[in-house]
């Protein structure tokens, strides 16, 4: 098991969601709200374009973390974030995160997810279990 | 014009899902998780599952409906046009597994007016078949010029 010391790195975790990872998201989550799916409706409504699903940047966050374990389903507790700016495909998202305590085995990672300047989520505070 | 709050307190009507395992593999597709605990009822079984465990996140798929209700509701007049899913939270008990049917209910924390925004945060409990807690969730939704 990872040993994990306040101030630690988590490892960063890379993603680019694809063109179409909206929809695919959307179909899985059942979130269908059409800013997420259709390009000109969101950009008739002051959008840049169709913008990613926080909960998909959210999930990206909780993967990220349960990484630290092995992807283990368990061990995240509780995740707590902040969504901020919009997210949008075809562009890489990075999340990264420091250890901010570690007592026994419960460890605290204050997590982030960007694209470029734009954060995501930020102040997300992951609650893991090791 | 001042934010109106009397739904603060309000419970709604809980909703039942059924988790299956053709969704939990559609979520961890979506999400690029590729724990075999999520696809195979044989690895999940060895890893002390009832049956193909669902990713943590996968909480949003079961849990909400019973957010939809709320926001929606006349009496919250929450500007749906004008909304952001500004924040977020949830605490995991039980995993939920394929086969497993959580019932969620979605109560109204708060409503409050900061710099021309309303802050209007919910929470939603679920549980599972058993009676033992699955997860919590708090939704924070803001709205632009209240």
């Amino acid at each position: 098991m990872a040993d994990l010391n306040v101030g630690d790195q988590i490892p960063e975790l890379r993603v680019t969601p694809d063109k179409y990872l909206p929809h695919r998201y959307a179909g899985a989550s059942g979130d269908f709200n059409p800013i997420h799916i259709d390009d000109e409706l969101a950009k008739a409504v002051g959008l840049p374009r169709n913008i990613l699903h926080g909960l998909y940047t959210m999930g990206l966050v909780a993967k990220a973390n349960a990484a630290l374990v092995g992807g283990d389903p368990r061990a995240l507790r509780r995740l707590s974030v902040q969504m901020r700016g919009m997210g949008v495909p075809e562009q890489e998202i990075v999340v990264s995160g420091t250890v901010k305590s570690a007592e026994g085995d419960r460890v605290v990672v204050d997590t982030v997810a960007a694209q470029g300047d734009n954060t995501l989520i930020k102040n997300a505070e992951a609650e893991i279990q090791l | 014009m001042a934010i109106k709050t009397d739904a603060v307190g309000k419970e709604w009507p809980a909703t039942t899902y059924q988790v299956g395992r053709e969704k939990i593999k559609e979520y961890a597709n979506a999400l690029g998780l590729d724990s075999p605990v999520h696809f195979d009822v044989e690895a999940a079984r060895a890893a002390g599952f009832r049956d193909v465990v669902a990713p943590p996140m996968f909480a949003v798929v079961y849990s909400s409906p019973a957010v939809g209700p709320a926001i929606l509701d006349p009496e919250v007049e929450l500007n749906f046009a004008a909304m952001v899913h500004g924040g977020q939270e949830f605490e995991w008990a039980e995993p939920a597994c394929s086969g497993d049917e959580i019932t969620t209910t979605a109560k109204c924390l708060s409503i409050e007016e900061k710099d021309g925004k309303g802050f209007y945060v919910f929470e939603t409990n679920s549980v599972n078949q058993d009676g033992a807690q699955v997860v919590r969730g708090t939704w924070t939704l803001i709205v632009r010029g209240v």
